[in-house]
This record gives C-alpha cells, sequence and structure tokens, in this order.
C-alpha cells in the first residue's frame, strides 16, 4: 500500500461520520477518537515490532511480551477492582497461559522460534486470554450477586470456602469460554479470520494460510480454557475472609 | 448446676451503608444454658437474625466476644463451630437440584451420603414422593420445612431458628413446634429462635428475649416474660402485638 491508498482509506471514516451525523446517532466523537487511537497505537506497534525482529535478541522479546502481558493484566483488573490482589493474579495467569502455549509451540517445534512468529501468536494469545478474563470476573460477580443465599447455606453447613463457591466458579468458567466456542463454529464461513485474510493478501497459499489458522482456532480454545481455569482457581479464595465469610462483592 | 453453651459479651455491630456505619447491634450480652430453648422476639429490623448468624461465624462483631462451649468462636475451627451450631435461614435458601440433593447436602460436603432422607422429611411433615421434585419449586412452606430438615442432618449440638414456621398454617405450626421441642428436650439440644409469633415463643420457650433497637431489653423466663413483663418498653411491644390482633 502506498502512501495515497492510506490517505484514501480515511474515506470511510468520512462515511461513517457522515452517517452519524446524518442519524444523528451521536458518534462522531467516539468515532474520531477512536480512529486516531487505532492509528497512533498501530503505527507505533508497527515500529515497535521492526525494532524488536532487527534486534533479534530474547531478551528484547521477552521484554516485550512482559508489556504486552502488564497491559492486558491491567486492563482485565478493572473488572475485578473489588477483589484483593486481582491485578496480579490476572498477570500470573496470563504468563502462566503464555508460557505453557509457547512451551508446546516452540518445544514441538510447531513454529519456527523467530521473533516474528512468537510476538504475533503471543499478541493473539495474551488478547484472548484478557478478553477471556474479562468476561470471567463479570459473569462471576453476576453470579455471586445472584446466588449469594446459596454460598452461605453451603458455609453455614460447614462447608469449606471451595466447596461453597464450587458451582459459580464453574458456572463462570463455562460462561467465559462459551462465546470463544461459539465463535469458531462458524469460522471461515461467514467471515475469514483476520490473520487469515492478511496472509492471504501478502500473497501466501491459502492452504498455506488456513493450516496456520487452525493452529491459532486450536491454541486460542486451549488458551482461553486454561486462562478461566486458573484465574478462577487463583481469585477465589480472595472472595472470602479468614473467617471464611464472603467478603468481596 | 449451670452450662452455658453460648455467651455474648458486649457484642456490638452496624453495616455499612453507602459511606456512613448503620449501627445495628449496640451491646449485648447474656448467657444461654445448655439445653435452653429460647425464644427471641422483636420488631423488624431490630438485628435478631443478625444476632443468629453471629454466634456460626457467618458474620462477625465489630466488637466484643462471643462464646460457644466456652470457647471464643473465632478460636473454633470454624466448619467445626458452624456444624456444633446449625442454623434454618429466614429465607430457606435451596441450592440447584432435587430435594433429596438438598438434604443430603450437609453429608455430601463431607463426602457422605444420607441414609435415610424418608425419615427427615417425615418428622417435618413432607411426604417422601418429593425427594426426586428440584427444590427450588417447591413452595414456600414446603421450603421451609426442607430446610429446616436440611439443618436438622447436622446433628448439631446448638440450633438457629430463623422465623421456621413464618409460611406454615396454624396445624403445620404446631407439628414443628412439637419436633423442635422434641429435640431440645430428648437430645438436651440448645435451641435460639427467632419467631414474629408471640402466642409461639409463648408456647415453646423456656426463656424469651426482647430484642429492640439493637439492644437487649429484657431476658427472662418465659412465663415470666408475658405474664409480668419489668421494662416498659417489653409492655409497650407486648401491648401494642395483643392489641392488633
Ligand atoms: N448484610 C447486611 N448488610 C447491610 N445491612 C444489613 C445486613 N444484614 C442486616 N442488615 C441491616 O441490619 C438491620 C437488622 O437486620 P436483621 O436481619 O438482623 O433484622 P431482624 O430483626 O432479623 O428483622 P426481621 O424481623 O425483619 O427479620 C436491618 O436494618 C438490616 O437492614
Ligand atoms: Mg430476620
Amino acid at each position: 500500500m502506498n502512501l495515497t491508498a492510506i490517505i484514501f482509506s480515511f474515506v470511510f471514516v468520512i462515511l461513517a461520520l457522515f452517517l452519524s451525523n446524518a442519524f444523528k446517532l451521536g458518534l462522531g466523537k467516539d468515532i474520531i477518537i477512536t480512529c486516531v487511537r487505532a492509528t497512533i497505537q498501530l503505527f507505533i506497534v508497527g515500529y515497535i515490532l521492526k525494532f524488536v525482529f532487527g534486534f533479534d535478541h530474547p531478551f528484547v522479546i521477552i521484554l516485550m511480551l512482559l508489556i504486552m502481558i502488564l497491559v492486558a493484566a491491567k486492563n482485565a483488573a478493572k473488572r475485578g477492582r473489588e477483589i484483593p490482589y486481582a491485578f496480579w493474579k490476572i498477570f500470573l495467569t496470563i504468563a502462566v497461559v503464555e508460557i505453557i502455549t509457547q512451551g508446546f509451540l516452540l518445544g514441538l517445534k510447531i513454529v519456527p522460534a523467530e521473533p516474528q512468529y512468537i510476538i504475533s501468536i503471543s499478541g493473539m494469545i495474551i488478547g484472548n486470554s484478557m478478553i477471556i478474563a474479562n468476561l470471567f470476573l463479570n459473569r462471576l460477580k453476576a453470579e455471586i450477586e445472584m446466588r449469594r443465599e446459596e454460598i452461605d447455606l453451603v458455609l453455614s453447613l460447614g462447608g469449606s470456602v471451595k466447596q461453597s463457591i464450587f458451582p459459580i466458579l464453574k458456572q463462570s468458567i463455562r460462561a467465559s469460554l462459551i462465546p470463544t466456542i461459539e465463535g469458531q463454529k462458524t469460522i471461515g464461513l461467514v467471515q475469514l479470520p483476520g490473520m487469515m485474510t492478511g496472509q492471504i493478501i501478502a500473497g501466501a497459499d491459502p492452504i498455506q494460510a488456513v493450516k496456520f489458522q487452525l493452529l491459532i482456532v486450536f491454541l486460542i480454545m486451549s488458551a482461553a480454557t486454561l486462562t478461566a481455569i486458573i484465574l478462577g482457581f487463583l481469585i477465589y479464595p480472595s472472595l472470602f475472609n479468614k473467617e471464611q465469610q464472603l467478603e468481596v462483592f | 448446676m449451670k452450662n452455658t453453651e453460648i455467651e455474648l459479651h458486649n457484642i456490638r455491630k452496624a453495616f455499612a451503608d453507602g459511606s456512613k456505619k448503620v449501627p445495628v447491634l449496640n451491646g449485648i450480652s447474656a448467657k444461654i444454658e445448655k439445653g435452653t430453648l429460647l425464644t427471641i422476639v422483636g420488631p423488624s429490623g431490630s438485628g435478631k437474625s443478625t444476632i443468629l448468624s453471629l454466634c456460626n461465624l457467618l458474620q462477625t462483631p465489630d466488637d466484643g466476644e462471643i462464646y460457644v462451649n466456652k470457647q471464643e468462636v473465632r478460636k473454633w475451627n470454624v466448619q467445626e463451630l458452624r456444624r456444633y451450631v446449625g442454623i434454618a435461614f429466614q429465607s430457606a435458601p435451596m441450592t440447584k437440584g432435587t430435594v433429596l440433593e438438598n438434604l443430603s447436602l450437609p453429608l455430601k460436603l463431607r463426602g457422605e451420603t444420607l441414609e435415610n432422607p424418608e425419615t427427615y422429611l417425615e418428622y417435618v411433615g413432607l411426604s417422601a414422593e418429593l425427594l426426586s421434585r428440584e427444590a427450588k419449586e417447591l413452595s414456600g412452606g414446603q421450603r421451609q420445612r426442607l430446610s429446616l430438615a436440611r439443618t436438622l442432618v447436622n446433628n448439631s449440638s446448638v440450633l438457629l431458628l430463623d422465623e421456621v414456621t413464618s409460611a406454615l398454617d396454624t396445624k403445620a405450626s404446631q407439628g414443628i413446634e412439637e419436633l423442635i421441642q422434641r429435640i431440645n428436650k430428648e437430645r438436651s439440644v440448645t435451641i435460639l429462635w427467632v419467631t414474629h409469633d408471640l402466642s409461639q415463643a409463648e408456647r415453646v420457650g423456656d426463656e424469651t428475649w426482647l430484642i429492640k433497637d439493637g439492644q437487649l431489653v429484657e431476658g427472662a423466663p418465659t412465663k415470666q416474660f408475658f405474664s409480668e413483663p419489668q421494662d416498659e418498653r417489653t409492655k409497650d411491644f407486648l401491648n401494642l402485638l395483643r392489641s392488633s390482633l
């Protein structure tokens, strides 16, 4: 894409703005902010990636991954402000998921150990884990608010903290995974996944792109499951105090 | 010979309402001897349910101590305490699942199974046919009976009963009253029974308390509490309710 093409792509922004105005949707400001942010963020990321790939040093890659996980954890922790150490527990979860998935990918030589692969796949894993953590915490909060009496009931009968929260934990883990699983069911039928589209546009063989996309689908599925389960088990003890009473939410 | 089961020592409790704290219990002190059937009456919102939930550490007092079997509640193993002091909640909550699953929950939590579920249903006047029904679908009265039966499964030494007959008709209530009195006399289980039904409090109690504005206004042997109340506030409370009947 040359510079003129990029400039012309702003036509679409103007179209969106025009429609928002014409139908008084009141989204003009948000559209502008989103587009400006996207432009700046993506360009910065592009230059950073160029720099990191040029460096090709493990330390730089690990630093880059750490920053990505930090940002993701900070974002997801907004959902769990009431929970003590929520940020660190989410950080730990995403880090563990990243280590496990990269461990398999690199250990079994599924992908080459090159910065392009590591960073872009990690980006997808970490971003997805962030969304799962968000969904999980949201659901957990709603379930607890709804089923508080059940928790007290189990505690009152001499049940442990874990026994009292387990059905709710399970429900929240399940619920947070449903969008991922549902979303993958129609993959390719309606919409080609972004990465596959990109590869095809960049000239890759469609079958090659499909193979790679499949890897990503499977990866995201297990990363999502890992995230919800690990986070669930890290989070639940901090919902109770030492007298085994539900204290958060 | 005196043998104290529960001792409240200057209990205070406030709840947060937004940024400010609303006091609910303002320094309650009392002793309950083993084997007593205590009835607790008082206006709505006076803190009766809160007192019960402090006795098995479902809530912690802001100030003061609570001794159960001579040991401060916070020194107990929490799970053992909650089995020693059982509670039947005012709202009779049910978990998802059948009547049988709800009834055997106390044992399931310990990895055991309930051998004789029918016996427990019979105690509270429920038919064994209900065992496979979804518990959340029961009527208010049926849920209340099931909730009480479930609490009995733990064989606790102390029972906290919070309005356990409020959804039952007179005849059914009397069945429950007889059951509780039998448990109290035969197994000398100590019972704290919160009820808004004054005639029930008078019928079943050995001792009765009036809780009002977060205070223990009067605690006396039940006969005396109803025939010759000492405190003006008790007289007012009894008169008000009697005249409204
Ligand atoms: N978890 C809580 N959070 C905030 N306020 C509470 C909580 N539990 C109880 N309260 C407040 O404490 C007061 C006493 O409540 P409690 O349930 O002990 O009253 P009660 O005497 O049992 O009333 P009732 O006869 O209506 O059941 C009420 O004003 C109630 O709103
Ligand atoms: Mg109450």
